[in-house]
C-alpha cells in the first residue's frame, strides 16, 4: 500500500478488503493522483477536505532528525464526495508526529498513513470515524519502525450509524534493528443502529524480539445504564445520546484543539444521534 | 406529595413489587428498610422510570401528576431525584459538564432561564466543598476513578444543585466511612424544607442516627408490611427482620425476598 494501486483494487488486497468498489470503480477510470511534498524540521499540517469530487492525492512528508510534525486531517466532503488520501510521512531519528484524523464527510472516505519511524522517534495518532447512511469511511495505517526504540501510539474510535461502514486497518511492522519497538494500537466503534458495520484489523509483522506491540479492539452500543443516569438527572434521552456518543471519542481527539474542526466533529456526532 | 398505591412491578417477568401502598408528604423524611432482594432498589428504580422494569399495577401520583406516564427525563424536571446506589461511571465527559447540562435541561423543560456560567460555578463550588470534596474532581470524568465514598458525595452534590422536589436516596449510606457518612448525613439534613420529601433506602440504621426521620416502613415481598415511627429502625437493629417476616405471614426470611 505504499502506492494507490494503478489498477482498480480488489476485495483479495487485505488493504482494500472493506472499500467501497463500487464507487471506486465508477470513477477509477478517470484518475489523477496529485502529489505534493513536504519537508522540514517543524512542520504542521493543516488538511480540510471538502467538495463533492473525488480527492486523490500522495502527500510526502519527510520530518528531519528530532523534528517535529503536527497536526490535522479532516475529511468533510459533501454527500457524493470521495476521497483516497495516502499520506507518506518518515520521521528522522529522535522526530516525532503528533497527528489528528477526522474521518466524517462523503460517500467514500479513505484516510491512509505509511509512517516510518526511524531510531528514537514517536508518532501519537489519534483517529475519529463519524458516519451515517451509506458512507464507508476507512482508517488504514501501515506504521514501519525501522530503528530501535521508536514508539508509536494509535487511538481510533469510530461512531456508525445508518448502514455506515466503518474501518480501521492497522498494520504495524517491526523491522529486525527495532528492538525496544513499543507499538500500541487501541480501536473502538460504538454502532447506533442494526445496520451499521465496524471492521477492525490489526495487523501485527515483527522480526525483532524484544518488542511491545499491543493491540485491542472492541465494538459496541450506547450504553443504557450511562443513558438511564442521565436522563434520571434531567437531560433529555437525544442529548444524553449525543453527549456520550461525543465522550466515546474523546480519547482519540485529546490533540485536536477547541476550534472549528472539533465543533464539527461533535455537531455531527449530535446530528447523527437526532437523525435516528 | 408522592402517593403509590398498590404497585405492582416486574423484571424480565418475575415479580418484584407485589401491591406496594406508600404516601410520603411535603417536609417530610421517610426511611424504607428491608432486607436483600425484597425490592427496594427496585421501587427506586420504578419511580425513576428506568427502561426494564415493568409496572403491572397499581399508580403512583407525585404532585397531582401521574409520574408513571413520564419519561425519566420529565420526572427529574418535576423534581424527582434518584441518588443512586452504585453511581455510573461516564468517561469522557466532566463532571461540571454533566452537572451544567442537567441543571439547564430541567430549567428549560420547566420554561426558566438558564444558569449562567457563572452562576453555575458559583453554585457547583459551593456543592462541593459542602460535600467536602475537592473542586478539582469537579472537572474529571463523571465518577470515573472516584472511590466508592467520593461517587455517593457527588451524588449528593448534584442533588444540592438539582435541588430536587422529592429526593430518593438508595443506600446512599453503603461503602461511607464515619466521616463521611457524617458529611452526606450533613447535606441530607440541609436539604430538609416543608416543600420536600426525601425517602430513604437503607439497610441499616447508622444512617438513621444521622438522619431522623417522620416514618419508617418496613418493605418485605415487594410490599410494605409494617410502618411505624423512628422507633421501628431500632426495633429492627436489635431483633433482625425474621420476627416482622413471620408477622407478615412470611415463612421465613428467604421468602421475604421477592
Amino acid at each position: 500500500m505504499t502506492a494507490l494501486p494503478t489498477l482498480l483494487p480488489t476485495r483479495r488486497d487485505e488493504a482494500w478488503r472493506y472499500a467501497d468498489l463500487k464507487t471506486l470503480g465508477a470513477i477509477w477510470p478517470a484518475r489523477q493522483q496529485q502529489v505534493r511534498s513536504l519537508a522540514g524540521a517543524a512542520l504542521t499540517l493543516d488538511d480540510r477536505i471538502t467538495g463533492n469530487g473525488w480527492t486523490d492525492e500522495r502527500i510526502e512528508i519527510s520530518v528531519g532528525e528530532g523534528g517535529s510534525l503536527t497536526g490535522t486531517i479532516e475529511q468533510a466532503m459533501d454527500a457524493d464526495g470521495v476521497t483516497t488520501q495516502l499520506y507518506a510521512i518518515t520521521l528522522a531519528a529522535g522526530a516525532r508526529a503528533d497527528l489528528t484524523l477526522i474521518n466524517s464527510g462523503g460517500r467514500y472516505g479513505r484516510l491512509a498513513l505509511d509512517i516510518s519511524l526511524h531510531e528514537g522517534a514517536t508518532l501519537d495518532l489519534g483517529g475519529a470515524i463519524v458516519g451515517g447512511s451509506d458512507q464507508t469511511l476507512e482508517i488504514v495505517t501501515h506504521v514501519r519502525h525501522l530503528g530501535p526504540n521508536a514508539t508509536s501510539r494509535q487511538t481510533v474510535r469510530a461512531v456508525l450509524g445508518g448502514t455506515a461502514v466503518g474501518s480501521y486497518l492497522g498494520q504495524v511492522a517491526v523491522a529486525r534493528a527495532a528492538q525496544k519497538t513499543d507499538a500500541e494500537q487501541s480501536f473502538k466503534a460504538l454502532l447506533l443502529d442494526r445496520g451499521a458495520t465496524a471492521n477492525a484489523k490489526p495487523e501485527l509483522e515483527i522480526f525483532a524480539d524484544d518488542v511491545k506491540c499491543a493491540h485491542g479492539a472492541s465494538v459496541g452500543e450506547l450504553d443504557k445504564l450511562a443513558l438511564f443516569y442521565f436522563e434520571s438527572r434531567g437531560i433529555p434521552p437525544k442529548q444524553a445520546e449525543a453527549l456520550l456518543a461525543q465522550a466515546f471519542v474523546d480519547d482519540a481527539i485529546t490533540r485536536l484543539p477547541e476550534g472549528d474542526a472539533r465543533a464539527a466533529l461533535l455537531a455531527r456526532l449530535a446530528s447523527l444521534v437526532s437523525a435516528r | 406529595m408522592l402517593t403509590i398505591e398498590n404497585l405492582s412491578a416486574e423484571i424480565d417477568g418475575k415479580t418484584i413489587l407485589n401491591g406496594l401502598t406508600l404516601s410520603v408528604g411535603a417536609g417530610e423524611v421517610h426511611a424504607i428498610m428491608g432486607p436483600n432482594g425484597s425490592g427496594k432498589s427496585t421501587l427506586s428504580y420504578v419511580l425513576a422510570g428506568r427502561a426494564g422494569y415493568e409496572v403491572t399495577g397499581g399508580s403512583v401520583t407525585f404532585m397531582g401528576k401521574d409520574l408513571l406516564a413520564m419519561a425519566p427525563h420529565e420526572r427529574a424536571a418535576a423534581g424527582v431525584f434518584l441518588g443512586l446506589q452504585y453511581p455510573v461511571e461516564i468517561p469522557g465527559v466532566s463532571n461540571l459538564l454533566f452537572l451544567r447540562t442537567a441543571l439547564n435541561a430541567q430549567r428549560s423543560s420547566r420554561g426558566e432561564a438558564e444558569a449562567t456560567g457563572a452562576e453555575f460555578m458559583k453554585a457547583a463550588k459551593v456543592a462541593a466543598a459542602d460535600m467536602n470534596l475537592d473542586f478539582e474532581m469537579m472537572k474529571r470524568s463523571v465518577n470515573q476513578g472516584f472511590s466508592g465514598g467520593e461517587k455517593k458525595r457527588n451524588e449528593m452534590i448534584q442533588m444540592a444543585l438539582l435541588a430536587p422536589k422529592l429526593a430518593i436516596l438508595d443506600e446512599t449510606d453503603s461503602g461511607l466511612d464515619i466521616d463521611a457518612l457524617r458529611v452526606v448525613s450533613d447535606g441530607i439534613n440541609r436539604m430538609r424544607s416543608p416543600d420536600r420529601a426525601t425517602l430513604l433506602i437503607t439497610h441499616y440504621q447508622r444512617l438513621l442516627d444521622h438522619v431522623q426521620p417522620d416514618r419508617v416502613h418496613v418493605l418485605m415481598g415487594g410490599r410494605i408490611v409494617r410502618s411505624g415511627g423512628p422507633e421501628l429502625a431500632l426495633q429492627l437493629e436489635a431483633e433482625g427482620y425474621a420476627g416482622i417476616a413471620a408477622e407478615a405471614g412470611l415463612s421465613n426470611i428467604m421468602d421475604a425476598a421477592a
